[in-house]
């Protein structure tokens, strides 16, 4: 009898518990009343910490922030209603780019839902579009199997955020607790091992290539096949590429990397893109900030050879060749196995080097150096200096995103951590705050613009309260910066609102918030309030830069545009 | 363009049929028709869905269809010798004049009156999408009182199956 009483919990014991077996850290959330009995259960331990944001969208970005620098699951924990819709923006960005999390929301009672109660919202209906997968758990019996499944679907396949929704009710029922070892889902298995026949076919087009190209994204990140990647892209020496969610996985400074590809990517990279004979495409998806317009990139004959773990990514904007569905790292190996192996004579590719070094002769990242106002991108490469390349970066949305890829060399996965899909503004601070927590004593740097960190400010609170070191890099131009740019190309310089009066005065801000603030705004400062601030290693520091408020980002595909058809610097 | 009928299993979840329907209008694919019920396993349901798309688009289709959690097997009937199979109910009106012409006409389409009242009739009639569509043509435009339809249920031909 006794026994039977000991393993009898209530729902909130139960997620507790569930959170403590999945070997969770942190969970990142507010309270609220339908998630109260979760919170009291929280309160009576300790191995699961909770990290109390100031806005539940900081929960979730932080969670999201976390799981990117760390390859474990973010976890955030809302209350019903509007923490719920907080939240959603924040599902939106770790959906678009694949991040595994587990979002637990509170619920109203079972009997109330669909009576429009204090702080209901159908959370199921609402998150359905920006999830992997949701469930509304109605029975305690069925809670320690819902939270299974829910760090399985997380974390196999291609991530993504699973929502579990969970009626108060349900969390003050009690049954028998026992949670599941495996899951077996008949209508979910992830498929691993590539197709050999395929695998055969690409390395048959590999060796063949006249004007190789290795374009890797996301995908490679995701799944940890980072020196997979460097030993193939290395023994083929073929020149490699990256997407803006890829960058780190294949070394930043090696001399086979052509930069970042894309809207803003390297003249390069997007020559290389566009004229390459074979294309290798590893865990990227070819979407419109890559490609541009998919007509203008077919216009080039090439084979395409396109390996991705979920197969709605391959042929969805751009026709492939030679699909292969798997798991990245093993499908890399398969390929490494068989090149290594393989016999046919190899064709020379010196004079598609010649010619990528033309194009790189361009230096398209050329700026002002010589300029008396802050250039946005000397601030980037003296952040670069000072943090020795070693830094996690986070950042928020706009040019400052653009820059901060473009000059700061990340030669390791998972320390470029921004919001590429949903591009989401607000992102950078509180996935700073996951990514610290995450990386205790390492260096973090939010890279961000006076417009973006409004849009979360409040986790400077938070901050404080966790005694997280953050550093952030603010490129203050005064205006959107990414908005201004378009509308001085394509809207003939009318600045529609794109100007930000009444800013607040950022050193104050932070030193409000019980932080360190700076302001520069001499290029000679630059580097020295950076070394200052960076060898602060307890304090967060709010690095309040005055740029120059016209500088634009180059190279720059304009939207609907083909990837060579670009603006450069010297154009203008 | 072409018209591609879709059958898919899924598990018979509370949600499953937004996810799918959401699915749909979140990517803009088309929906003629939708049917859903449970299969001899009440486990899991099986839809039949009426599409038009071109082949990409709806090889984005079965691909995204196979992608959510809950879908157990998706396979496009359209591709290979399939069956479809319509319902209609259709009210006409049945007043002494027309009640034998309406009569005959239901017979030559293999309809069945199933309700009779002193006015009106209610025919029953399966088929083809088509031979539906023929039928409502077939009659005069202001006999029709109401009609609903099922949509379209398909089943592969032969040997051809769709099951776990």
């Amino acid at each position: 009898m006794d026994r039977i009483k000991a393993s009898t919990l209530t729902g909130a014991e139960i997620v507790i518990r569930c959170l403590q077996e999945e070997g969770v850290e942190f969970v990142f959330g507010y309270p609220g009343g339908a998630v109260l009995h979760i919170y009291d259960e929280l309160f009576k331990q300790d191995k699961v910490k909770h990290v109390l944001v100031r806005h539940e969208q900081g929960a979730v970005h932080a969670a999201d922030g976390y799981s990117r620098s760390s390859h474990k699951v973010g976890v955030a924990l809302v209350t019903s209603g509007p923490g719920v819709t907080n939240a959603v923006t924040g599902i939106a960005t770790a959906y678009m780019d694949s991040i595994p999390m587990v979002v637990i929301t509170g619920q109203v009672p079972t009997h109330a839902i669909g009576l429009d109660a204090f702080q209901e919202c159908d959370t199921v209906g609402i998150t359905r579009p920006v999830v992997k997968h949701n469930m509304l758990v109605k029975d305690v019996n069925d809670l320690a199997g819902a939270m299974k499944k829910a760090f399985h679907i997380a974390t196999t396949g291609r991530p993504g955020p699973v929502v579990v929704d969970i009626p108060k009710d349900v969390t003050a029922a009690t049954c028998e607790f026992h949670y599941p070892e495996t899951v077996s889902l008949r209508s979910y298995n992830p498929v691993r091992k590539g197709h050999a026949g395929q695998i055969k076919k690409a390395v048959q087009l590999l060796l063949e290539a006249e004007r190789p190209m290795v374009y890797t994204g996301g995908g490679v990140v995701l799944s940890n096949s980072s020196s997979q990647l460097i030993d193939l892209v290395r023994s083929l020496g073929f020149p490699c590429t990256s997407t803006l969610m890829g960058l780190g996985a294949y070394p930043g400074t090696d001399k086979q990397f052509l930069g970042m590809l894309g809207m803003h990517g390297t003249y390069e990279a997007n020559m290389a893109m566009q004229h390459c004979d074979v294309l290798l495409a590893i865990g990227a998806r070819f979407d419109d900030r890559v490609i541009g317009d998919p007509a203008h990139f077919a216009q080039n004959p090439r084979k395409i050879i396109h390996i991705d773990i979920d197969p709605s990514s391959i042929s969805k904007r751009v026709k492939v060749d030679v699909p292969i569905v798997g798991n990245i790292p093993d499908v890399l190996e398969e390929l490494l196995k068989l090149i290594s192996s393989a016999k046919t004579e190899r064709k020379s590719i010196d004079a598609w080097w010649k010619q990528i070094g033309e194009w790189r002769a361009k230096d398209c990242l050329r700026y002002d150096r010589k300029s008396a106002i802050i250039k946005p991108q000397f601030v980037l490469e003296k952040l670069y200096e000072v943090t020795k390349g070693e830094a996690f970066v986070t950042s928020d949305v706009g040019q400052h995103q653009m820059w901060a890829a473009q000059f700061y060399k990340f030669n390791e996965p998972r320390r470029w951590i921004n919001s590429g899909g949903l591009g989401t503004m607000g992102f950078g601070l509180p996935a700073a705050m996951g990514v610290q927590l995450a990386n205790r004593g390492a260096t973090v740097a939010c890279v961000t613009g006076e417009s973006s960190i409004q849009m979360c400010l409040q986790e400077l609170s938070t901050c404080k309260q966790y005694r997280l070191p953050i550093k952030i890099v603010n490129l203050n131009n005064r205006y959107m910066g990414m908005v201004r740019q378009w509308q001085e190309f394509f809207h003939g310089n009318r600045y529609s609102e794109s100007y930000m009066d009444a800013l607040p005065d950022f050193v104050k801000l932070a030193e409000g918030y019980g932080h360190r603030g700076v302001l520069i705004d001499k290029p000679a400062d630059v580097e020295p309030a950076l070394k200052e601030a960076f060898s602060r290693k307890s304090e967060l520091v709010f690095l309040d830069f005055i740029t120059d408020q016209k500088e634009n980002v180059y190279p720059m595909v304009p939207g609907g545009k083909g990837i060579t058809e670009m603006i450069l610097y010297e154009d203008l | 363009m072409s018209r591609h009928i879709i059958s898919v299993l899924v598990e018979n979840e509370a949600g499953a049929l937004s996810r799918i329907s959401g699915l749909f209008s979140a990517r803009g694919y088309n929906i003629e028709t939708l049917t859903v019920a449970p299969t001899e396993d009440a486990s899991m349901s099986r839809m039949t869905i009426v599409t038009t798309g071109s082949e990409d688009v709806v090889e984005q289709i079965t691909k995204q269809l196979n992608k959510l959690i809950e879908v157990v097997k998706v396979i496009d009937l359209s591709e290979a010798e399939h069956i479809e199979r319509e319902l209609m109910l259709i009210k006409v009106r049945a007043g002494q004049k027309e009640r034998e012409d309406m009569k005959r006409m239901a017979d030559i389409f293999r309809g069945r009156i199933i309700d009779v009242s002193d006015n009106t009739y209610t025919i029953e009639l399966t088929g083809t999408g088509n031979k539906l569509d023929a039928f409502i043509q077939a009659l005069e435009p202001g006999s029709i009182i109401e009609t609903v339809r099922t949509g379209a249920s398909g089943i592969g031909r032969g040997s051809r199956v769709l099951r776990v």
